[in-house]
């Protein structure tokens, strides 16, 4: 318990200084790619999409399809629209601020 | 198989620094590409190693699940229009919380799943478990009970704040602002209050009902405590969210003792709290002012200035371009209003023609201007505006007294020098862009209308100033061509 608090604390510190470094003019892509960032969530969501046993006489089998799973499909799902849109979005975002062919300032 | 798993920690380590790695290449345009290509690198090992560490995992149903949404995603990612960036944002936020909610259902239900069994049940299951591969089943503790309510209900406020910032945004039917009363707060408050209570009882008896009621709670609560909020907060309330949706990301990170979600959130959510801060202090405002004060004080002022009927001097396009093309210096100031009227590629039309009349074309960019952080930025970049003639606040401030014309396109309230000098504005002590200080101001506006503030602008009444009144975008080509046609 420690020591997951130990890495939240920290791991704000390292995102304050870091996000103090953010040019001004990138804060939008900053949002859109924290986004999908914050949409790591999947992992979570990955987790709990789990078979569940059932017990039928004598043996264990396995049920794929469950309000448990099916919850957790769901997150998967609202999660991928989210890293693939965000990512997308972020490169599309960066793309337009990149120099074009530097004619001087 | 197993060699992943065991592997996993140090894996979900790598996709840490990566993300960190993210967030580091924004500090410049050219390092932000390979950011981006970082963080997507980190999602892939993160997504892949989780695949071998899941128990039981529904292979076929994730992978449905992962592409559905990855259609749907690639698809507005490429489709969206950048004047609509800032509703796109708040959607996605929205879509975060909605996800740790439903992980937090999940995460309740399969424990109640599990509870259903006896003893001799137990056993077997652990067994049929163990004999896959996987761990015997742990009910969550205490601690995980609570970090799953913290996160869910961060998620379920995230989620229906964000939806009604995007409807607000997006200038949707549904997503109506609601006045602020005295009952008002007291409902916020009740509803706040009930949700506390419904969660404390779920974490001391495990109710499934409780748990049901808290979540439903605090998806009311996000409604109510962004609908009163206007329209000009919106960069502020879209970068609240920004950082509770990392909140929220951590709290299941928490729950599941997952270092890489914890780390990812805690980032996300320390950038969408600076995020708030730069916003408000843009506007001289607390974070607790604008989110339960709104602005109180606009309204009667702005009556008060109205009955006084001043005059302004107005101009057309050609006059406001034949000045143009005479000076030296041009800065630009954009606000809500070019994003409003598509106008950035006019405006780079305009700034262009300026530049090879030998005229020295800038932009200046206040931090709140438009409807998010950096909103401005992106509309001019998509314009292919050069990176370099887009300045900060701090940076162009002390020209604008050398410069020979302003041309203010749609903001009102960042170049109001009220803020500056008339202690009695509500937006006195905000910083703004002194586009007074220069030799002439042109300012295009719909009509005399005030800003979200609702305040009259001094600015418009100067003798050197003079109006164009007009769609930005119209007044804008008219200029370009004004100046080229018209020679000098």
């Amino acid at each position: 318990m420690v020591a997951t608090i130990t890495i939240f604390v920290l791991a704000i510190f390292v995102g304050y200084y870091v996000v103090w470094g953010v040019t001004p003019a990138l804060h939008t892509p900053l949002m859109a790619v924290t986004n999908a960032l914050s949409s790591i969530v999947i992992v979570g969501a990955m987790i709990q999409t789990v078979a569940l046993p059932v017990i039928s006489g004598n043996s264990v089998v396995f049920n794929s399809i469950n309000p448990v799973s099916l919850w957790g499909a769901f997150a998967v799902f609202l999660a991928a629209i989210n890293i693939f849109g965000g990512f997308a979005v972020t490169a599309r975002m960066l793309e337009m601020f990149k120099p074009k062919q530097k004619k001087g300032a | 198989m197993d060699f992943i798993r065991e592997a996993a920690p140090w894996l979900y380590l790598i996709g840490a620094i990566l993300f960190i790695l993210t967030l580091r290449g924004l500090s410049s345009p050219k390092s932000a590409i390979m950011g981006n290509r970082y963080g997507m690198a980190a999602m892939f090992i993160a997504v892949v190693t989780t695949f071998f560490v899941a128990e039981n995992p529904v292979i076929w149903l994730i992978l449905l699940a992962m592409a559905a949404g990855a259609v749907i995603g690639m698809m507005r990612a490429r489709s969206v229009p950048m004047t609509q960036m800032p509703e796109t944002v708040a959607l996605m936020h929205s879509l975060v919380g909605l996800s740790a909610v439903s992980i937090a259902i999940s995460a309740v239900l399969r424990d109640s799943y599990f509870g259903q069994f006896n003893g001799n049940q137990m056993a077997m299951i652990n067994q049929a478990l163990v004999a896959q591969g996987n761990h015997p089943f742990h009910a969550m503790s205490k601690v995980h009970q609570f970090e799953l309510f913290v996160g869910c209900f961060i998620g379920a406020i995230t989620f229906t704040a964000s939806l009604f910032a995007y409807g607000k945004l997006a200038a949707k039917k549904w997503a109506k602002t609601l006045r602020g009363t005295a009952g008002f707060k007291m409902m916020q408050a009740g509803i706040f209050i009930a949700m506390l209570l419904c969660g404390i009882y779920y974490f001391m008896t495990g109710d499934l009902i409780a748990f049901a009621l808290m979540t439903l709670l605090a998806l009311a609560f996000g409604w109510v405590w962004i609908a009163p909020v206007g329209g000009g907060d919106m960069p502020v309330v879209v970068s609240l969210l920004n950082s509770f949706s990392g909140w929220a990301a951590a709290g299941i990170g928490f729950s599941l003792s997952n270092p890489m979600l914890i780390i990812a959130g805690s980032l996300v959510g320390s950038s969408g709290a600076i995020l708030s801060y730069i916003m408000c202090k843009a506007m001289n405002r607390s974070l607790l002012n604008v989110l339960f004060g709104g602005i109180t004080a606009g309204p009667a002022i702005a009556d008060a200035g109205e009955a006084k009927q001043r005059n302004h001097r107005s101009g057309s396009p050609d006059d406001a371009g034949f000045l143009m093309s005479n000076a030296d210096s041009v800065v630009i100031v954009p606000g809500y209003g070019m994003a409003q009227g598509r106008a950035q590629n006019a405006v780079k039309e305009l700034a262009n023609t300026l530049k090879e009349k030998g005229v020295n074309v800038r932009f200046a960019i206040h931090p709140v201007a438009g409807r998010m952080p950096g909103h401005m930025n992106v509309l001019l970049a998509e314009a292919d505006v050069p990176y370099e003639d887009i300045l900060e606040m701090d940076e162009i401030n002390s020209d604008f007294a050398g410069t020979d014309v302003v041309l203010v396109i749609g903001a009102n309230d960042v170049v109001n020098p009220a803020a500056k000098d008339d202690t009695a504005s509500p937006i006195y002590g905000m910083p703004i862009l002194e586009a007074h200080k220069a030799r002439t101001v042109m300012v295009i506006k719909r009509s005399m209308a005030t800003g979200y503030a609702g305040l009259d602008n001094d600015l418009f009444y100067l003798d050197k100033t003079m109006m164009v009144f007009g769609d930005a975008k119209k007044v804008v080509e008219d200029m370009t061509k004004a100046i080229n046609g018209g020679g000098h």
